[in-house]
């Protein structure tokens, strides 16, 4: 051994210390992390959900609003249908500042022998959605054919794959990316297959109120021209359309919005809260450490050391102790958030969508060099009196 | 021809005149013990002449050089490249092993050469200790270690302050047996005690009182 790497000695001959700092920096790492992985995932959620509402007005029966929680459906994935008139699509284009609107149609499956799995059918019109179709579009480069279905992320059936609708049989043309949102756990498909879906449902005695065959909607998503006013369009819609509810999608949001922005807060404040104990924790222990190690700093300065050498030197523990502390902290919080993803999601109730692979990564590289630099940094007002110390007078006072 | 040389050197701390106007010299090569009775100035002069401390008036000239002027950086590197420190207590970092302790002179001097490290620790006879801990070594055995520390990086001085201040008579008689060796070996040797019998190993003996040199006594036996 030609060399005496007297940082990483010191630490490994001391596993006790080492341990302990690294424990408490790890503790703030996994804070960091954990807490900007589950903010940015929430955000996310949210960013994904207003993407796939995509629309600023959605049209439903107005008896949805007693039928089912139609917000829930959209918001969350809970099953249900209610139907309208297929007029009421154009009945909207109609209505002065509204540049866009796109029909679609729902359908739940059962869980019974007819269904292979209860999940909640999409129809939508592929010439006319602006808000689906753009996301199928990046999982499906065709146009979907009859009786073909795209899947969402959540829905337990592979692309090949056929699954029976009230005895009809849909094949999985494709599944789609996560959206963090109750669209992942539907299944999409064009108003053709739709069509057949519901009459086969009908047949099945299925008590779904449709009365004119293939005229029937479940919802129109409306899209109001630039500088229009939503909410006069909103009104105007209620007013020209009977039986019919607008309802802005932002409003519907709002709740996911507050909600999200109230665990933003707590986490952030959690984080902060971390910190701040964390880096006083830190520097109240480092000062410690110096002083109970003044004597060895003293034999160091006597053996050659110069003040820069041994501030050094503490330097380089306390990073290398920020940078074990920091790769084990993101190292446990990501076995914590990876796998259990749903389950965090089913806890917060709010739509979550983790970021990509270089976010994350990119998140994790971050906290592990602000570990290595907060370590280092509580560590330099001890290093720099240890350096003011008189070798001879440590000693003397050691003794 | 002279290695330390100091010229009227007072250390004053408030109204307490620790060193008063102390000049002496000591050759190259030379050997000398300085005793005195406590309060005496004697840990203050190592102080000013191991770099630790600086006076508060007059010259000290190390190989030439007055070190008495320096900033405290330079005289770190004057204490690295030039003098080896022997301490009465036995200071060695608790973490490191024998030949680690020694090693640690290497690392701030040049670099750290186990080999040599090795070697060093052989000529104090502890060869075969050198991957134990100082918690696991006798307290002859841990002043040996520093002794081997001080000549690793073959120091044109070596200041001792008590080195066998706590050893029993076996281990004080292997450090001075050292100290002779070296001494033949041409470095320079100074050694702070009160025990005569280590001053008697010295060529010169200089003794303070008050914080001035009282005496100077040669010993006659030196050598015999």
């Amino acid at each position: 051994m030609n060399k005496l790497p007297l940082p990483l000695v010191n630490l490994l001959r001391k596993p006790g210390r080492t341990l302990a700092l690294a424990l408490l920096i790890a503790f703030l790492a996994l804070a960091v992390f954990g807490g900007s992985v589950v903010v940015l995932s929430l955000r996310g959620g949210l960013q994904s959900l207003e993407a796939r509402l995509g629309a600023d007005i959605i049209l439903v029966p107005s008896e949805a609003q007693s039928k089912v929680s139609f917000q829930n459906m959209f918001l969350q994935g809970t099953t249900g249908a209610f139907y309208m008139d297929a007029s009421v699509l154009d009945k909207a284009l109609e209505v002065e500042g509204v540049e866009k609107a796109a029909p679609q149609t729902f359908l739940a499956s059962l869980k019974a022998d007819c269904c292979s799995i209860k999940i909640q059918v999409i129809g939508i019109d592929p010439a006319l959605d602006f808000t689906v179709q753009p996301w199928i579009s990046r999982s499906l480069s065709r146009e979907m054919g009859d009786m073909d279905v795209a899947v969402g992320c959540k829905v337990e059936a592979d692309v090949g794959e056929t699954i029976r609708v009230y005895d009809q049989r849909c094949k999985v043309t494709a599944r789609l990316e996560p959206t963090g949102t109750g669209l992942d756990t539907a299944v999409y498909c064009n108003m053709d297959t739709m069509n057949t879906l519901l009459r086969a449902a009908e047949e099945k005695g299925v008590s779904h109120r449709i009365e004119s065959g293939d005229s029937v909607i479940s919802a129109v998503y409306v899209k109001v021209r630039d500088g229009a006013d939503i909410d006069a369009v909103n009104s105007c819609l209620n007013g020209h359309i009977r039986k019919v509810t607008a309802v802005r999608t932002r409003s519907m949001i709002t709740g996911v919005s507050d909600s999200l922005a109230g665990i933003s807060r707590t986490v952030t404040i959690l984080i902060a809260a971390v910190w701040v104990l964390a880096i006083v924790i830190l520097l109240l222990t480092f000062v410690l450490i110096i002083r109970e190690r003044s004597r060895e700093f003293a034999v160091l300065r006597l053996a050659g050391a110069s003040r820069g050498m041994l501030s050094r030197m503490v330097l380089r523990e306390s990073a290398l102790c920020g940078l074990l502390g920091g790769v084990a902290g993101t190292g446990l919080a990501a076995l914590l958030l990876f796998p259990f993803a749903q389950l965090i999601e089913s806890a917060l109730n709010l739509p979550y969508l983790m970021p990509e692979t270089g976010t994350v990564l990119l998140l994790a590289v971050g906290t592990v060099l602000l570990s290595v630099g907060v370590a280092a940094l509580s560590s330099v007002t001890a290093a720099y009196r240890l350096s003011r110390v008189d070798p001879g007078t440590a000693l003397r006072e050691g003794n | 021809m002279s290695l330390l040389e100091l010229r009227n050197v007072s250390k004053i701390y408030g109204e307490l005149k620790a060193l008063d106007r102390v000049s002496l010299h000591v050759d190259q090569g030379e050997w000398v013990a300085i005793m005195g009775p406590s309060g005496s100035g004697k840990s203050t002069m190592m102080n000013i002449i191991g770099c630790m401390d600086k006076p508060t008036s007059g010259e000290v000239l190390l190989d030439g050089v007055d070190i008495s002027k320096e900033s405290s950086k330079r005289l770190t590197d004057i204490r690295r490249d030039k003098i080896g420190l022997i301490f009465q207590q036995f200071h060695m970092v608790s973490y490191l092993t024998a030949v680690e302790n020694v090693m640690v002179s290497q690392y701030y001097h040049s670099m750290p050469d186990e080999a040599e490290a090795l070697e060093a620790l052989g000529r104090v006879g502890l060869r075969e200790r050198a991957r134990h801990l100082p918690s696991q070594l006798s307290g002859g055995e841990q002043q040996r270690v520093c002794v081997a520390r001080a000549l690793i990086n073959h120091p044109e001085l070596i200041l001792a302050d008590e080195p066998t201040g706590n050893l029993d008579e076996a281990n004080e008689n292997i450090v001075l047996d050292l100290f002779a060796q070296l001494h033949r070996e041409g470095t320079t040797l100074i050694v702070v005690t009160h025990d005569p019998e280590v001053a008697d190993a010295a060529q010169r003996t200089i003794v303070l009182e008050h914080g001035k040199v009282a005496r100077e006594v040669i010993n006659e036996n030196f050598g015999k």
